[in-house]
């Protein structure tokens, strides 16, 4: 199907991340050089050989919140020398910045790109409750692409959207608020061993049954928490990769496939992207999800998890209500860890590389008090909707 | 409750309009006869730019829907019914909207609705209510 596997020229060769927090004390650009000069050392680099930026999705709203540095800004603070560099929402995802940059990789642009993802709504919301309203992003009229469907019913928030993904989901198959509910409390147990997480304290089924309904049937519970943090990933050719001071970790494959329309509401609403990913990424590579040790997938709302569940064919589609019930399978001592950080929903909304971070920490071994069994692969998802990448990487 | 509206032009005028004159206006290829939304000025299935509005009998099924508690802005009176709803006319046809005049807890999948059209300034919002 494929001619050129690009991406198993390209390895994750290191990981770093600010502080997260709720809020941060530290500017947006502060959180972002934390967490790209961590990311260099540990690749055992330095900031001169970075030839390459990449970023999802760039300042693409002018310092919007929502991604307040882009690639442009970052280079100049670092005083980076770039061969190649670049940003944008339009993509797979908040995956893209891997993408695009092992792209940039693989071609012979770059030896090393640093690609990292910074977000700052926990302190926009210290003054603005409103900011995540989408009425706050565009005066007056709608003349967006995707929006203007949306806004004039007073759908303001992609919880709408997804929530209805969620209701189509629990008629179709019967899931319940109960195993919805697991995604949730498995985050939170997670968090607890990871200090720098946003929610720490305990959380029980009748807690998560009691917090406030946002849009049926979706809880704030099933909606992540906002927070101020940066993640940042150095990719490295493979050749120029062995010298670093953790194996490598390679890129097996890759999905980015959008077979349908990039539209919230024209999308299968229970598959999204995420079924046209993840349909690509196994057809580049001969592994198996059964040989998937760790996932690390998107829950900026809990049911999106349980759809890359199904997509990436980790269990049978329509049935992660069932595959996680009870919570075992998903636990750190079962079958399949999940959001071993305690994901974005009690770990903080790092948006995207946060669980590229968490999936090299474990397959490094480094993730101290929640470390899960040696294991060699890991995936890692992120997106919903029309959004969705999806990465398997994999520790020699 | 105050309402976002749509900045018109070419293509998307006819949709957000039509129900000045009761009609519920969808974009339809010429060449396939599929119909197709949002509108735009070629068919996504055949390329065609023979395309264009054609009413339709504004009758159709939630496909889903979510009843909105939060308040995303002082503005707004919730809670409120927001549905997905496939058209009669076409499997996949469909749109978000709002269900209208229906106790929340009512709505369910696969309900029969009928489209009713509310003006705000320029633009006719094809909201739905029970059939």
């Amino acid at each position: 199907m494929f001619d050129r596997l690009y991406e198993k020229d390209v390895a994750i060769t290191g990981i770093g991340q600010s502080e997260v927090g709720r809020p941060s004390q530290l500017s947006a650009m502060r959180l972002t050089v934390d967490a790209c000069l961590e990311a260099i050392e540990d690749a055992g680099l330095q900031r001169e050989d970075i030839d390459g930026v990449a970023c999802w999705p760039g300042d693409n709203n002018n310092g919007d919140s929502f991604s307040p540095v882009g690639p442009n800004a970052l280079k100049n603070a670092l005083g980076l020398q770039v061969n190649w560099f670049g940003g944008g929402y339009e993509g797979p995802g908040p995956l893209a910045g891997i993408i695009n940059g092992a792209m940039a990789i693989a071609s012979g642009m770059c030896r090393h790109v640093l690609v990292f993802r910074t977000i700052t709504e926990s302190s926009t919301r210290q003054h603005n409750k409103q900011a995540s309203a989408l009425t706050n992003k565009t005066q007056g009229r709608d003349g967006s692409f995707a929006w203007q469907w949306y806004t004039p019913f007073n759908v303001l928030s992609a919880a709408n959207l997804i929530a209805m993904y969620a209701q189509r989901h629990f008629h179709d198959y019967g899931t319940t608020p109960e195993q919805l509910a697991q995604i949730a409390l498995t985050c939170r147990r997670h968090a607890q061993l990871n200090p720098k997480a946003v929610y720490r304290s305990p959380m029980s089924m009748d807690d998560y049954m009691q917090s406030r309904m946002i849009s049926t049937p979706l809880r704030m519970f099933d909606c992540d928490v906002h927070c101020d943090a940066s993640t940042a990933i150095v990719l490295s050719r493979c050749d120029v990769a062995r010298d670093g001071r953790h194996p490598p970790i390679r890129i097996e494959a890759m999905g980015a496939a959008l077979n349908q329309p990039w539209s919230w509401d024209q999308i299968s609403l229970t598959e999204g992207a995420a079924f046209d990913a993840g349909n690509m990424m196994w057809a580049r590579t001969d592994l198996k999800p059964k040989d998937v040790g760790s996932a690390q997938l998107y829950d900026g709302f809990s049911i999106l998890t349980m759809i890359w569940l199904e997509a990436l064919g980790l269990c049978p589609r329509g049935e992660s209500g069932r595959f996680v019930e009870g919570g075992k399978r998903i636990a750190l001592d079962g079958e399949l860890p999940l959001n071993t950080n305690g994901g974005q929903l009690s770990g903080g909304r790092t948006h995207g590389l946060g669980y590229v971070h968490e999936a090299c920490l474990q397959l490094w071994s480094r993730a101290n008090g929640r470390q899960i069994a040696d294991h060699q692969v890991a995936v890692t998802a992120a997106g919903g909707g029309p959004l969705a990448g999806s990465l398997l990487l994999v520790r020699d | 409750m105050p309402r976002k509206l749509p900045a018109l032009n070419a293509d998307n005028r006819p949709f957000w309009q039509g129900g000045e004159n009761h009609a519920l206006l969808i974009h339809r290829c010429g060449a396939c006869s599929r119909y197709f939304h949002p509108p735009s000025p070629v068919c996504p299935a055949c390329a065609s730019l023979e395309v264009g509005p054609q009413p339709v009998s504004g009758k159709g099924k939630v496909a889903s829907f979510t009843v909105n508690h939060q308040p995303w802005t002082p503005e707004l009176k919730e809670p409120f019914v927001i549905a997905i709803v496939e058209l009669d006319e076409q499997e996949g046809l469909r749109f978000v909207s709002n269900i209208e005049d229906t106790p929340a807890d009512a709505v369910h999948i696969g309900m029969r609705v009928r489209v009713r059209f509310q003006q705000e300034e320029d633009v006719w919002l094809p909201l739905f209510v029970k059939d």
